[in-house]
């Protein structure tokens, strides 16, 4: 493999990690605080679907975006009411709007535009466009590193940005805040929180609801930047990937985002079977089905628990019931 | 009481005496047909440290919840300092000058003292600022009222008695003026309860009011002036500690007179029943809980085995019993005969085929199964005795009810209904349904852990009875109670455990508590010390 197709496949990797980092970081908030979501996925999908189709109607990428953080906020909240409210199972719940989402977004796509539960493709302004950064075209030339800024770091869309800025952002937000503080502690025991004259609720709420709109760019990024409009399933168990990614990351930022561009990687390596055939030795050559399955057997790998002890938050999963 | 009353009604002129710092005026509270709280009313001078004592479920818990918020009172009043102040939530709570240092601490373990000490309390949406005050305050109040602890040290990685000094510097931090401790040394050693004392009388000294829970009578009369008496949600009497004794407390409490120490005879030893040499025992992770036990009980004598939780007594009684974990080396042996230590011959049924009976220190996982009828738990363990029997096939189970019937009677089990599931017994109660179990069937060696942890004080009178009447039977017990009280009272030689090694032996009659202590703390006693 030379420089050049390794940059190549770098690029798409930071293009496929991104909606796994944002679903990832969307996971880290609500389980930091005690709850858990198996829901990103159903989050993502909806999101996917509800952006693609906004952006359709408006030519907006922008209200696209709206959009789809609105229906992820939606999905949040059931998913809030369920395990915070009325103390349901969190597994449960997700679980359920997994389902839901699956089958909802296909058929409000096909009700609305009777194109086999796809939207419309997008182009123009209702797509997020590749920015390309200053001096890109300059530096090119500069052996090495200039190929790396000019092709990765550069010419990615505005939501890849976003998406990395949102990992210092959120380490900030967790070790240098009060809210982080109590978003902590919440997860780890929230009888500490109650006691100290904190609401447990509201903390718990607001953590979802942050789910929800990283759940949303993530879905939104899929529809209107990553691809041009929403096909169905297309999250494509992104959102169980990313689970995956955030107990590899032991609920970190840092941690999480090289995790997610792990699995990003491999996601990249599997649309580039001519690399993998140049790499192959001999006559022995690996299928692309086996590719494509990479990163879903390194889920599996990585929720069985090889890669040493990872402690979730204490309070995971339970809902909090106010007791002496 | 009389002049009590006339401090509160003048409270507002000018250099008049301080008002009560807390006053409660009929408080009441109801769960469904339960009355937790019936009219409660107390005043607690302000600069004292108060007590309240009470059985369980006398409601003590329930009036705490209602001064830190967790509860509405359904009716009465709350005056703090004088002033009607009414209490919704903690955040109210913490705002009138109320700290409450909870039986089970409400600490994040991953999180440095620091951080838990500003959790809810931040100056700003920064920490930074609010850590730098903490670290400031706490220095301070180390200072001042000896309690020193780490800033920076994980709370997980700090021992129990240093968890609780972060507690209290919590309330403190929060600027409490009122500190409300529930129980809060029945986790501490000996030592460390001391210690906690003394830094309950520094804040004394400071003008702070403490309101202490407790079930252990000497630290009522050690510690505090005043002492209300809870029974049965009700409010029953408000004393001087000064003018008053444990054994009139104790009857306060339970509505009736109660023995705090069971009368018994001298001990009459017999032949050796179990002989116990060099016994190891190694966890799951490689900790060494046991590290070479001996020991001997005879025949009509009660061994005691002193020591803080968690020292290896727990793993001893698990081997005694028949299911060890980890890795056992060492003999036992039952009446001269060897029997396994560990392995396939080792098993609770084994154990009870030869006369050893268990009451265990874990009733509620190991003594009893919580949703099964009384009457299943009476069988459980003994279910393959003949008189259990119908047939070759079923089990009698109107003998067992019977039986059940017999056995709930003779040890006062209330109420006295077979079909009841185990949870619905009060801790006594279930005590009693286990021991009554392990008791009949005249076992030649009892092992009993923590009997009377969890049980109201009239119920531990019975408890303590029916041992010492086992013994008189002839039987040898070993007991395991981090309770020294009980420890003292019961045994005819008592053992101290620390780090899974006996400390050394010693007759009730000629040691006390302070050199028990020392022993549970690990120091070793040099000879000819009193």
């Amino acid at each position: 493999m030379d420089y050049t197709t390794l940059i190549e496949i770098l690029g798409s990797t930071l293009r496929l990690g991104t909606p796994l980092l944002l679903a990832c970081i969307a996971g880290l908030y609500s389980e930091r605080a005690g709850i858990f979501d198996i829901g990103l996925e159903g989050k993502m999908l909806m999101a996917a679907m509800a952006s693609g189709a906004v952006a359709a109607l408006s030519g907006s990428a922008w209200i696209g975006l709206a959009a789809g953080i609105t229906a992820s906020l939606l999905f949040a909240a059931i998913h809030g009411l369920a395990s915070i409210t009325f103390r349901g199972n969190q597994l449960i719940s997700g679980v359920a709007l997994n389902f839901v989402a699956s089958g909802a977004t296909i058929l409000i796509a096909q009700t609305a535009f009777g194109q086999g539960g796809r939207t419309p493709p997008l182009d123009g302004a209702a797509r997020f466009q590749a920015i390309t950064l200053p001096f890109a075209e300059a530096l090119s030339g500069v052996p090495f590193l200039g190929p790396f800024y000019a092709k990765v770091i550069s010419g990615q869309s505005l939501l890849v940005y976003l998406a990395l800025a949102i990992v210092p952002a959120t380490w900030w937000l967790l070790y240098r805040t009060r809210f982080g503080l109590r978003l902590r502690a919440v997860g780890e025991n929230p009888e500490s929180v109650d006691t100290a004259g904190v609401s447990v609720i509201r903390l718990r709420y607001t953590a979802v609801a942050l789910t929800g709109v990283l759940c949303g760019i993530a879905g939104a990024y899929m529809a209107t930047s990553l691809q041009a409009g929403f096909g169905r399933e297309m999250t494509a168990g992104r959102g169980y990937i990313a689970l995956a990614a955030l107990i590899f990351a032991k609920w970190r930022p840092w941690q999480a985002l090289w995790a997610t561009m792990l699995f990003g990687f491999l996601q990249a390596l599997a649309l580039r079977p001519d690399v993998i055939e140049a790499m192959s030795p001999g006559s022995l050559t690996i299928p692309v089905s086996f590719l494509d399955a990479l990163p879903y057997l390194l889920t599996v790998i990585v929720l069985a628990g090889f890669v040493g002890r990872a402690i979730p938050p204490r309070a995971g999963g339970q809902p909090y019931v106010k007791e002496r | 009481m009389a002049s009590a009353t006339e401090t509160g009604r003048q409270a507002t002129a000018a250099p008049a005496p301080r008002p009560p710092a807390i006053e409660l005026r009929g408080i009441s509270k109801s769960f469904g047909a339960v009355q937790a709280n019936k009219d409660i009313s107390i005043r607690v001078r302000p600069g004292t440290i108060h007590g309240i004592v009470g059985e369980n479920g006398a409601g003590k818990s329930t009036l705490m919840s209602i001064l830190y918020g967790f509860y509405r009172a359904d009716a009465g009043e709350i005056l703090i300092d004088g002033r009607p102040t009414v209490i919704p939530d903690s955040q109210s709570a913490i705002r009138a000058g109320i700290g409450m240092v909870f039986q089970h601490f409400k600490l994040v373990p991953n999180f440095s003292v620091l951080e838990n000490v500003i959790l809810g309390a931040e100056d700003g949406a920064l920490l930074r600022p609010s850590l730098a005050k903490a670290r400031k305050t706490l220095a301070d109040l180390a200072r001042d009222y000896e309690l020193d602890v780490d800033p920076d040290a994980l709370v997980e990685e700090l021992s129990v008695g240093h968890q609780q000094r972060v507690e209290i510097l919590k309330a403190l931090y929060r600027h409490a003026d009122i500190l409300i401790l529930d129980e809060p040394t029945g986790v501490l050693t000996p030592d460390e309860a001391d210690h906690l004392f003394r830094i309950l009388r520094g804040l004394k000294a400071q003008g702070k009011t403490i309101l202490l829970i407790t079930h252990k009578l000497r630290e009522i009369m050690e510690i505090t002036d005043e002492v209300s008496v809870m029974r049965r949600g009700e409010m029953v009497a408000t004393v001087t500690t000064a003018d008053t004794s444990p054994e009139q407390l104790a009857e306060l409490m339970v509505g009736r007179k109660v023995l705090l120490h069971v009368p018994k005879g001298p001990a009459n030893p017999g032949r050796e029943v179990l002989r116990v040499s060099d016994l190891h025992v190694t966890d799951a992770l490689g900790v060494e809980r046991l590290k070479g036990i001996n020991l001997t009980i005879r025949a009509g004598e009660i061994l005691g085995i002193a020591g803080v939780a968690g020292n290896g007594q727990s793993e001893l009684l698990q081997v005694l019993g028949g299911f060890a974990k980890g890795t056992v080396s060492g003999m036992i042996a039952v009446e001269g005969a060897q029997i396994p230590a560990a392995g396939k011959g080792a098993t609770g049924q084994t154990r009870r085929q030869i006369g050893i009976s268990h009451v265990p220190e874990d009733r509620h996982h190991l003594g009893l199964i919580l949703d099964f009828a009384a009457w299943e738990n009476i069988a459980f363990g003994y279910h393959s005795a003949p008189e259990y029997q119908a047939n070759a096939l079923f089990m009698d189970n109107d003998a067992i009810l019977r039986d059940t019937e017999g056995k709930m009677d003779r040890f006062d089990v209330r109420p006295p209904d077979p079909s009841l599931p185990a949870k619905s017994f009060s801790g006594g109660n279930q005590q009693k349904i286990v021991l009554a179990r392990e008791i009949e069937r005249n076992p030649v060696l009892l092992l009993v852990g923590q009997p009377t942890r969890g049980v109201d004080i009239g119920a531990i009178e019975f408890i303590h009875r029916r041992i010492v009447e086992l013994r008189d039977a002839g039987a040898a017990v070993l007991l395991v109670s981090v309770e020294l009280d009980e420890i003292l009272s019961l045994s005819d030689r008592i053992a101290v455990m620390f780090d899974g090694q006996i400390m050394g032996e010693r007759l009730p009659a000629e040691t006390n508590e302070r050199e028990l202590g020392l022993l549970m703390a690990g120091v070793a006693r040099t000879a000819g010390a009193a």
